[in-house]
């Protein structure tokens, strides 16, 4: 035994389990929402029941299964409900019965117990809606204007086409609003600007120079409400083509209802569709998933503003960081006179990496998005003021936040990677004539390059997973345009934006309909890390060529 | 473990070696003959408050080969390296006395210290070719110096690599990574680095004392060689290759300048009882 103890052996298994603890503890967790969270696209089938619970009458349900768990009659007790006599535990189901519109809830815990008759029916149609959540129940007809068009078996193929039609409207109608009646907005937008600054320049209406100028203003102005004029008038009209339609849909419990065609996104037959059918559904709303954009307060459609948000940040994070990482390191390391000032310095930097992050956002907030923005505006931006343009939170300061709080990493690795390069190689360019700081750029900095890489990837690690800053410096629940688009200047560093990992937080916990954001959240995290994961597989990429390429002599 | 092995016999082949060399040199030099190119006048080195060098005095005569050698810690690395100025880069370093490269004062503040390194170039112990392609590396002092004409620079690195004797084993791969060369190679390849730019004086700090025999040979043959057109000062441990390789031989020992003169007569006949020793293995 004790032969065994000073063998090594103990030390070897004990390192090798902590290591294996790791492994498990983060596959576990990687496993848990993406199984959560995957398997929210997936359409499974709905079934209809009865459900007659003691004392009331029975009643007709149709909803897709969402969870179920086996609870013993204590449990039950606590809910209000007795088991039958000698029956120790049973089960109940957590059943989307959608049609939230109807019932006021959309999702219900029924005691299996009380279930009868539970069947599948291929004609039950589900129909996912832009408003109010998804639809289950069956057609009747389709309606042009109030005339039945269709009815029966034939409604169903008369319902998918005409679905097409107005979707291919709707999409028409939001694009035509996005970017022509946008640029009309932003056109007027910097009329107003234009006449503001004259006004603050002191320039009247009656001058000379005025009078010309406040005439170009009006001009242009009467030019973009006549522009404005023309499209109302086409839009107009498409929003009647876009209210042609409708559908009459029967309800589990026998009620009538009509849905208006405009309102609907999608429409499947859950139980008749075979494996394939469901797996090109599965990868059809999982697309969706990540290029849509939210609705009905982030518990539906897709998170792409927050995707596009999230990347976006942390590539403008990593633009600023590394040069300032990098500067700061090369002077610390290679011109700062070594000595106890330098030592403090450095211990100060090291200590910066642990400030909880939140500190860094009420720093962001006073002092980049206050006092920076502020200036800035002031200078700037007066025309626009009172309304703030860099004064509010937004990207910019968002990003600027996260670089500050990730440079003492950047510092760090960048300085170990300076002190790494064999002082050989500085002698022999120095050898050759070369000034300090020639020997830096031509030959030392990009013999660090991989040092300084290292340094982004924790940085990069950092910045996307950090949430509560930046809820002070410019993200949002819900951002109406992305920083990026087709209005100069293209990238828009004043604008607030979406962010995945806030995403997550507005979702898990600031929204009304708890059962169905369970799954988004999932999907979401997972999401996050894929996007975390390939953030920093392209950083590593990058360092692995990079360390190829400056292999220094080791020999 | 090679290394020492191969010392030891190199040692006890001292005084065989000596005739050798001395017959097959054939000419007799005279120091007062010489034009000379670097000159150290009562020359002291501190190190912090460790004196390094003392009161050394030396004239180092112009397109000959001066070889150091003393044993370790004598102070011959770090007046070598006092000639191109690359004990500026210590902090604690302090000098007394005079440094002259014909007849200009080395430490003088209007000294551009880059152009005093263009003049006197140097190689190190270590083979310590930069991570770029061998092109890169030949081409990097005239890069420096702004030139990046493709026909100078072709030219160039042709002329250096081939006065380093390199350019017949890589002019296929001259744009491969200078790292996948032979410790011998590099070092040949850091010697054409080195007279690119066209140096007046060229400082080798024990050049051969990490490569293998036959790279060592190639690189006494390239001294040689470089001898018509540089000034060369070679610091080396190896007594041998002193004897093979300089015109002139100083020993050092314990940061003094014990005794200085042409090579044959130092290993034949040394004035001093100390250099004797040395010589011959008797301490060191």
């Amino acid at each position: 035994m004790k032969a065994w103890f000073r063998s090594g052996q103990p030390w070897v298994w004990m390192n090798a389990g902590a290591v294996s603890i790791s492994l498990v503890m983060v596959i576990g967790l990687l496993f848990l929402i993406a199984v959560r969270g995957l398997s929210h696209f997936w359409p499974a089938d709905v079934r209809q029941m009865t459900y007659a619970e003691p004392g009331q009458d029975p009643v007709v349900m149709v909803g897709e299964q969402v969870d179920h768990e086996i609870i013993t009659a204590t449990r039950f007790q606590l809910t209000g409900v007795t088991l039958p006599d000698g029956m120790e535990e049973a089960g109940r189901t957590l059943l989307k019965t959608g049609n939230r519109d109807f019932y006021g809830l959309d999702f219900r815990w029924i005691n299996d117990i009380w279930v009868e008759n539970i069947t599948y029916p291929e004609d039950i149609i589900a129909l996912e809606r832009r408003e109010w959540g998804h639809f289950y129940g069956r057609l009747i007809n389709v309606k042009q204007k109030d005339q039945v068009v269709a009815e029966g078996e034939a409604a169903w193929d008369e319902f998918l086409t005409r679905l097409d039609r107005s979707n291919d409207i709707g999409a028409e109608i939001k694009s035509i609003e996005k970017y022509d009646v946008g640029q009309i907005n932003h056109d007027l937008e910097e009329l107003r600007l234009d006449e503001r600054r004259l006004q603050l320049d002191g320039i009247a209406k009656d001058s000379t120079a005025g009078q010309l100028a406040y005439q170009e203003i009006e001009a242009g102005r009467k030019l973009a409400d006549e522009e404005y004029a023309k499209l109302r008038v086409v839009l107009d009209e498409m929003y009647i083509e876009l209210a042609r339609d409708s559908i009459t849909v029967e309800l589990a419990d026998g009620q009538q209802a009509e849905i208006a065609l405009s309102k609907i996104v999608q429409g499947f037959k859950p139980n008749a569709m075979g494996v394939g059918d469901k797996f090109a559904h599965y990868f059809h709303e999982m697309w969706k998933f990540v290029s849509g954009e939210p609705r009905e307060a982030n518990t539906e459609g897709g998170i792409f503003p927050a995707i596009f948000g999230t990347v976006t940040m942390v590539l403008i994070m990593s633009i600023l960081v590394t040069p300032f990482g990098v500067v700061a390191a090369v002077y610390l390391k290679e011109y700062a006179k070594q000595g106890p000032v330098i030592r403090l310095i450095r211990i100060a930097v090291n200590n910066l990496a642990g400030v909880p992050s939140i500190v860094y956002g009420v720093f962001g907030l006073g002092f980049f998005v206050y006092f920076v923005g502020g200036s800035i505006d002031e200078v700037l931006f007066q025309a626009r003021l009172p309304a703030p343009t860099f004064g509010s939170p937004g990207l910019m300061w968002a990003s600027l936040t996260l670089a500050i709080l990730t440079v003492p990493v950047v510092i760090v690795a960048t300085e170990e990677g300076l002190s790494r390069i064999p002082r050989a190689i500085r002698e022999g360019s120095l050898a050759l004539g070369a000034t300090k700081a020639e020997t830096l750029w031509r030959t030392v900095l990009p013999m660090a390059a991989p040092a300084m890489m290292t340094g982004l990837i924790l940085a990069v690690a950092r910045a996307a997973g950090e949430v509560a800053p930046l809820m002070m410096v410019g993200v949002v629940k819900l951002a109406p345009a992305l920083p990026i688009d087709t209005i100069a200047p293209y990238l828009h560093l004043d604008r607030q934006f979406m962010h995945l990992g806030f995403h997550i937080y507005d979702v898990g916990f600031q929204s009304p309909n708890v059962e169905a954001a369970r799954p988004l959240v999932y999907a979401t995290a997972f999401l996050l890390v894929m996007i975390i994961v390939m953030l920093n597989l392209t950083a590593i990429a990058i360092r692995n060529r990079l360390r190829e390429k400056y292999k220094a002599s080791e020999g | 473990m090679e290394a020492a092995t191969q010392q030891t016999t190199e040692t006890t082949n001292v005084a065989r070696a000596i005739d050798i060399e001395s017959i097959s040199r054939g000419q007799k030099l005279n120091l007062a003959d010489e034009t000379i190119a670097l000159e150290v006048k009562d020359f002291n080195l501190f190190y912090g408050d460790k004196q390094a060098l003392h009161g050394v005095n030396m004239t180092i005569p112009k397109n000959r080969v001066t070889a150091f050698i003393g044993p370790s810690g004598c102070g011959k690395s770090t007046l070598l390296r006092c000639f191109n100025r690359m004990n500026d880069l210590v902090d604690s370093v302090r000098m007394e006395g005079d440094l002259k490269l014909y007849g200009d004062e080395l430490n003088a503040p209007s000294v551009n210290v880059a152009d005093l390194r263009r003049q006197v170039g140097m190689v190190f112990q270590k083979p310590n070719p930069f991570p770029k392609s061998i092109y890169e590396n030949v081409a990097y002092g005239l890069r420096l110096q702004g030139v990046n004409d493709r026909a100078t620079l072709d030219k160039v690195v042709e002329k250096s690599l081939k006065g380093a004797a390199l350019w017949d084993e890589v002019k296929d791969r001259l744009h491969e990574s200078a790292m996948g060369m032979s410790g011998g190679q590099q070092q040949r390849l850091v010697i054409a680095r080195a007279i690119a730019i066209e140096p007046e004086v060229l400082l080798l700090d024990e050049p051969a004392s990490a490569l293998d025999p036959l790279s060592t040979l190639k690189i006494e043959e390239l001294i040689h060689e470089l001898k018509d057109r540089y000034t060369i000062v070679i610091v080396t441990h190896n007594m041998q290759q002193a004897a093979r390789v300089s015109d002139y031989t100083a020993f050092m020992y314990m940061g003094k300048l014990i005794e200085f003169g042409a090579t044959d007569e130092l290993f034949t006949n040394p004035k001093e009882k100390q250099t004797e020793d040395y010589i011959t293995g008797r301490y060191g």
